[in-house]
């Protein structure tokens, strides 16, 4: 298998190309079998190539299976080539694990829709695409994924087509990332003319070997550009919103669990060189941090269910870009998959109520759905409680290492205690949005209309059990990274951190890819999340539980510029608008009205020249005799004028 | 029979489609079909033969290839000479795969004149391939006016209601600098080089003559001009616009297709290695322009209200990449270009045949008047949006790998330029997916557009072709970029040995300060 890695994204490949070829012909059975099921083959060879890179490779080496020369062209160029090692493995599991429950959830989600097939092989795509991008071996050809799930997001934000709003969504999804995608290009311009390569090898050996300097700087802010599109950071975060336009099992799989990660994906996979220069880092920890502050205030004031989700993702992405900045590699991954499970499964939960409420996502017309849907109740119970920060839970332990090394980082002291500050304010945010959103869907009276009470109901198995797998992970998911505090005296290893530790290449001269937090400061944070969690959760309870929507007139009544300033998003998009769409469409307006027409008006006066150029000239060649004459005597009168 | 082929493959493939022409030439007005069938079995037998230089063509030599040489006008030094290197194989390729699948989009929508569009179409071909294939500078100039003729008739003949215009405007144009370029060729050929001898107007031989760098500068102008109009660079592009939009899909299509291809072909045949000089030191000034042009035509394609003109518009961006390219003079930038025409070829083609598509149905272009056509066009609206992919770089569509080289070699030379022309992918994205968005999403509110027919049989056979090469490059490239390699090389090595030789003038290099002008070329 090992020499086989191909196969793990063929599989998928292979359903999008036969659902997409005659999924519409073949039926809905056909589609769900190949759909799910190339979904799972990829997802069980994948569990299989694991196996046997664990069982053939014992420090954690990278493996490349190289395909074939994509191309090359004067030095530049890249292998068709995947590569194993700790870190794609992880990123491998959750991917295909987390990617094939979302598969079988959306049979039952997308069980109405005529475009069943369509729906179907974009999916399977996204799930090549996304495996592309974290086996790829070079930057460049994972770039290939990264543009490719870009294109699925595109496609499937843009599913409900016959809308106004779904495919402008799409576009703006697809273009924002563009935006990314040039400092992506402009990063690997600098790696071939610097290293002649971008092999995720050969590139981190060239950095080690030119040190530490602008070039690698730059090289990183870059990528750091791509990142913050791919996962929706600040400045480029506007498209994500947006993209709930899409089916939910969409924004489950495409915007929450997986693609946008990749950013978070690429720093760690760069990081010898972001180690290298701190000024990078410090701009990736800042970034993550007032990305995670902003989002979680917005999120306070959203009544969209999957709004308010949408949010809390690009400000737990935030919290990644915290934990990369800052240097806790292995506590952005930690926290990359413990957001994977319990978003993936706040989402899939909210499509089951959105399902229930014959898709009405409006937060303000549910309540009490507690006793109508108990599983996702439940599942979405357990989940909140691990977004939340509720000790024992995943997104616990995640959260608080991320917290603890910001505060112990030893990049930058001052800093980090800027960006532990903002991420802790972001984390009792993070709590109170999440039981506001709990207790307003589940908890008090139903709000909706009477027919739509009618109707309330548990959705199928095909959408429940992966609630409930999900639920489990996000329930027990932290286990993986219990903290050397606890783990110490329990004698439970930190799974994870001893898993990447080879991907944290050491390097002489530079600082470990991991570094220990002292026990104090892990104390401080551990109790001061607790705290913040359960303050989040006693304030949402006390407010939402109960009293439906009254708490949210209240501070509309009280504070009304912060809460319609959260409400409105900051106005952000109509900023963009009014700064950048607006004026750059008037300028290529101009340029195509003016600009244009001045050009063509000059090439005419041009040509009006000639003409008149040649209506001189005619006259010196009309054919006729007594002209001809005429110049002759005139030639002559001239002649005698200047010689005689 | 097989000796010809053996001996004169190229001359056969040149001299064909002119047969074919006049032969139909001679079927009666009314047999359409006829003529149709006859046309489009004139052009395949073209493509067919014309894998025969594939099959013969050696990868690893450098120079001409299945050369044919016969005198002229020899007191002149001009002769027939005909050749094919690893930089005209893919043009001419490109031109006889083209040919065909522009008749087939004709077979329903040319009207009047049916058996003279055929004879023009099989006519420009002859001049296409004729000028790709001359290695005689003499020769190369006839064959490049030569398919003015067809052109300027496809465009005032069957084009649309402002086809007078757009077809007078595209010959000026188009006239004005290559008549200076005949001046400037004469000068090359009878002051330069029969300054030293006997006057020739073989291509190889006028390669690196020590020009003194004022002549050389005048050369260089003269040559560029005729090419830069042709491409069409900022600010000559004002008559693509109109051409585009007057002339018939198929006009657009070989237009696009091959014809702007002989401006950047030009400067790779001809401007770079007779005047290297002059190249490293107005390099700057034409990579100012081909940015402007990326910018600038990727902005006004964005606003455009016909589909046909923004898809015309973008070529102005796109060409903008071959030709900065060019004037990176890197190997991996130039043979990005190559690569970047033959994709522009096609994504460009495709996207011109798939506009025809629907005009021919609606009889309308305005972004306007669609909306929500991915529900009754599912099959076209499918094709439409690989396209447009392809055309906005998509990795694993042919778009990316010529962009992405050009890029990545300009970056080596010229980083500023290279920065700011790699902003033009996000524009490409901005104008691809507006058009897509506004003809095919959205609701389906037009009544016109309801009970559209899908993809009829000869549309589809003339895009599907188009398809498989658009995957193709995107996934192997290599194919294309191993052949043209050891040309590139030596061109290169020409432009530099020169360039070294005289070595009085400083490399005009501002923005590159890692002094390396041109890449090492290692494998």
């Amino acid at each position: 298998m090992l020499d086989k890695l191909a196969l793990i994204p063929l599989m998928p490949f292979l359903g999008f190309l036969l659902n997409g070829l005659f999924g519409r012909r073949l039926g809905k059975t056909f589609v769900s079998i190949v759909g799910v099921g190339t979904a799972f083959a990829s997802a069980i060879l994948g569990s299989y190539a694991t196996w046997e890179y664990v069982h053939t490779f014992h420090d954690g080496e990278r493996h490349v299976d190289v395909v074939y020369q994509w191309f090359l062209s004067g030095g530049v160029g890249t292998d068709i080539a995947f590569q194993l090692d700790p870190l794609s493995i992880v990123m491998l599991m959750v991917v295909t694990w987390v990617g094939s429950l979302i598969h079988l959830y959306s049979v039952g989600y997308m069980h109405e829709e005529d475009g069943y097939f369509r729906y179907f092989s974009y999916l399977n795509l996204f799930l090549a695409m996304m495996l592309i991008l974290i086996l790829g071996s070079s930057y460049l050809f994972a770039f290939v994924g990264w543009e490719g799930v870009g294109l699925c997001s595109y496609l499937l934000i843009g599913y409900y087509y016959q809308t106004d709003f779904a495919p402008a969504a799409g576009k703006k999804a697809f273009v924002v990332n563009r935006i990314g995608d040039f400092g992506f290009l402009l990063a690997m311009f600098l790696m071939f003319m610097a290293f002649g390569s971008v092999d995720f090898g050969a590139v981190e050996k060239g950095a080690i070997g030119v040190g530490p300097g602008a070039l690698v700087t730059g090289i990183c802010v870059l990528m750091f550009v791509g990142a913050c599109g791919k996962s929706a950071q600040m400045p480029l975060y506007v498209w994500l919103p947006d993209a709930m336009a899409g089916p939910t099992p969409v924004s489950a799989l495409i915007h929450a669990a997986t693609m946008v990660t990749a950013g978070v994906y690429l720093v760690v996979r760069s990081n010898v060189l972001f180690r290298m220069s701190p000024t990078a880092m410090a701009i990736v920890a800042f970034i993550g941090a007032l990305t995670a502050l902003f989002a979680a205030t917005i999120g306070v004031a959203q009544n969209d269910i999957k709004k308010v989700l949408a949010y809390s993702t690009v400000s737990q992405l935030g919290f990644m870009f915290i934990a990369a900045g800052v240097g806790a590699y292995v506590a952005a991954i930690f926290h990359l998959v413990t957001h994977a499970f319990f978003k993936a499964c706040l989402f899939l939960g909210s499509g089951s109520v959105i399902h229930a409420m014959g898709g009405e996502q409006d937060i303000r017309k549910m309540g009490g759905l507690r006793k109508h849907i108990p599983v996702t109740h439940w599942t979405f119970a357990i989940a909140t409680f691990a977004i939340a920060g509720f000790p024992l839970a995943a997104g616990f332990f995640s959260k608080d290492e991320i917290l603890a090394s910001a505060l112990a980082t030893p990049y930058f002291a001052s800093l980090g205690k800027v960006v532990w500050a903002m991420g802790t304010v972001a984390a009792l945010f993070t709590a109170f949005y999440m039981y506001r959103l709990y207790y307003l869907t589940f908890a008090g009276e139903f709000r909706g209309t009477h027919e739509q009470e009618h109707h309330l109901h548990e959705s199928p198995k095909t959408m429940t059990i992966p609630l409930i797998v999900l639920a489990s992970l996000s329930a027990v998911g932290g286990l993986i990274g219990i903290p050397h505090l606890l783990g110490h005296s329990l004698h439970i290893p930190h799974v994870l951190e001893h898993w990447l530790e080879p991907v944290l290449t050491k390097v002489a001269g530079l600082r470990d890819g991991a570094f220990a937090v002292a026990e104090q400061p892990e104390i401080i944070v551990m109790a001061g999340s607790t705290i913040l969690a359960l303050a989040g959760w006693w304030f949402a309870k006390s407010k939402y539980a109960t009293r439906g929507t009254a708490a949210d007139e209240a501070f509309h009544e009280n504070m009304p510029g912060l809460a319609s300033t959260w409400e409105n998003k900051y106005w952000v998009d109509e900023l963009y608008d009014a700064i950048v769409v607006k004026p750059l469409h008037g300028f290529s307006t101009i340029c195509w009205k003016v600009f244009d027409a001045i050009i063509d008006g000059l090439l005419s006066l041009a040509a009006y020249f000639i003409a008149a150029l040649g209506d001189i000239i005619r006259f010196f060649q009309t054919g006729n005799v007594r002209n001809y004459a005429l110049m002759l005597f005139l030639g002559v009168v001239v002649f005698i004028w200047v010689y005689v | 029979m097989t000796e010809l082929l053996s001996n004169h493959l190229l001359s056969v493939i040149l001299w064909l489609p002119l047969v074919g022409a006049l032969a139909i030439a001679l079927i009666p007005k009314r047999l359409e079909q006829q003529a149709k069938v006859a046309g489009l079995f004139v052009a395949l037998a073209t493509f067919v033969l014309s894998l025969g230089i594939l099959q013969r063509f050696d990868d690893a030599e450098a120079g001409f290839q299945l050369v044919e040489r016969s005198a002229w006008l020899p007191a002149w030094g001009v002769s027939y000479a005909l050749g094919i290197d690893g930089i005209s194989l893919w043009l001419t390729l490109l031109t006889t795969f083209l040919t065909p699948l522009v008749l087939l989009s004709a077979w329903n929508s040319v009207h009047k004149h049916v058996n003279s569009y055929i004879v023009a179409m099989l006519a420009l071909e002859f001049g296409m391939i004729g000028s790709f294939l001359a290695t005689d500078l003499l020769l190369f100039y006839v064959f490049f006016e030569l398919m003015l003729v067809p052109m300027y008739l496809i465009i005032g003949v069957w084009g649309g209601p402002r086809r007078i215009y757009a077809a007078i405007k595209f010959f000026l144009f188009t006239i004005a600098g290559s008549l200076l370029m005949l001046v400037a060729i004469l000068y090359l050929v009878f002051v330069i080089k029969g300054g030293s001898g006997a006057p020739t107007f073989n291509i190889v031989d006028l390669y690196g003559l020590a020009i003194p760098m004022k002549t050389q500068a005048l050369l260089f102008f003269a040559f560029t001009l005729a090419f830069a109009i042709k491409v069409p660079l900022f600010p000559f592009h004002t008559w693509l616009p109109d051409a585009h939009v007057e002339a018939p899909t198929g006009g657009s299509i070989i237009l696009a297709g091959v014809l702007l291809k002989l401006g950047t072909y030009g400067f790779l045949r001809f401007v770079l290695p007779f005047f290297p000089e002059a190249t490293y030191k107005y390099a700057p000034v034409l990579a100012v322009l081909s940015v402007i042009g990326i910018i600038y035509g990727a902005l006004v394609a964005w606003v455009q209200p016909d589909m046909k003109k923004l898809v015309a518009y973008s070529s102005v961006s796109h060409l903008g990449f071959c030709v900065l390219g060019i004037f990176a003079v890197t190997q991996t930038s130039i043979e990005g270009s190559i690569l970047q025409m033959v994709s522009h070829g096609l994504s460009t083609g495709a996207l011109f045949l798939l506009v025809g598509v629907i005009y021919d149905r609606r009889h309308t272009r305005m972004l306007a008047d669609f909306g929500g056509l991915a529900k009754s066009m599912p099959v076209y609206a499918t094709i439409f949006v690989i396209v447009a992919l392809s055309s906005a770089g998509l990795p694993g569509l042919n778009g990316f790998v010529g962009e992405f080289l050009i890029l990545t070699g300009s970056f080596k030379t010229l980083p500023w330029y290279a920065v700011v022309a790699a902003s033009g992918v996000i524009l490409a994205a901005l104008y691809l997916l507006w058009l897509v968005q506004r003809v095919f999403f959205g609701p389906l509110d037009k009544d016109e557009n309801k009970g559209l027919p899908d993809m009829q049989w000869n549309e589809l056979a003339a895009v599907v072709p188009l398809l498989v090469f658009i995957v193709w490059i995107g996934v192997y490239p290599n194919t294309f970029l191993k052949k043209m390699e050891p040309s590139v090389r030596q061109l290169l090595t020409t432009v530099e040995d020169h360039h070294a030789a005289i070595g009085k003038l400083a490399v005009t290099e501002p923005d590159a300060p890692a002094a390396n002008p041109v890449d090492g070329v290692s494998r």
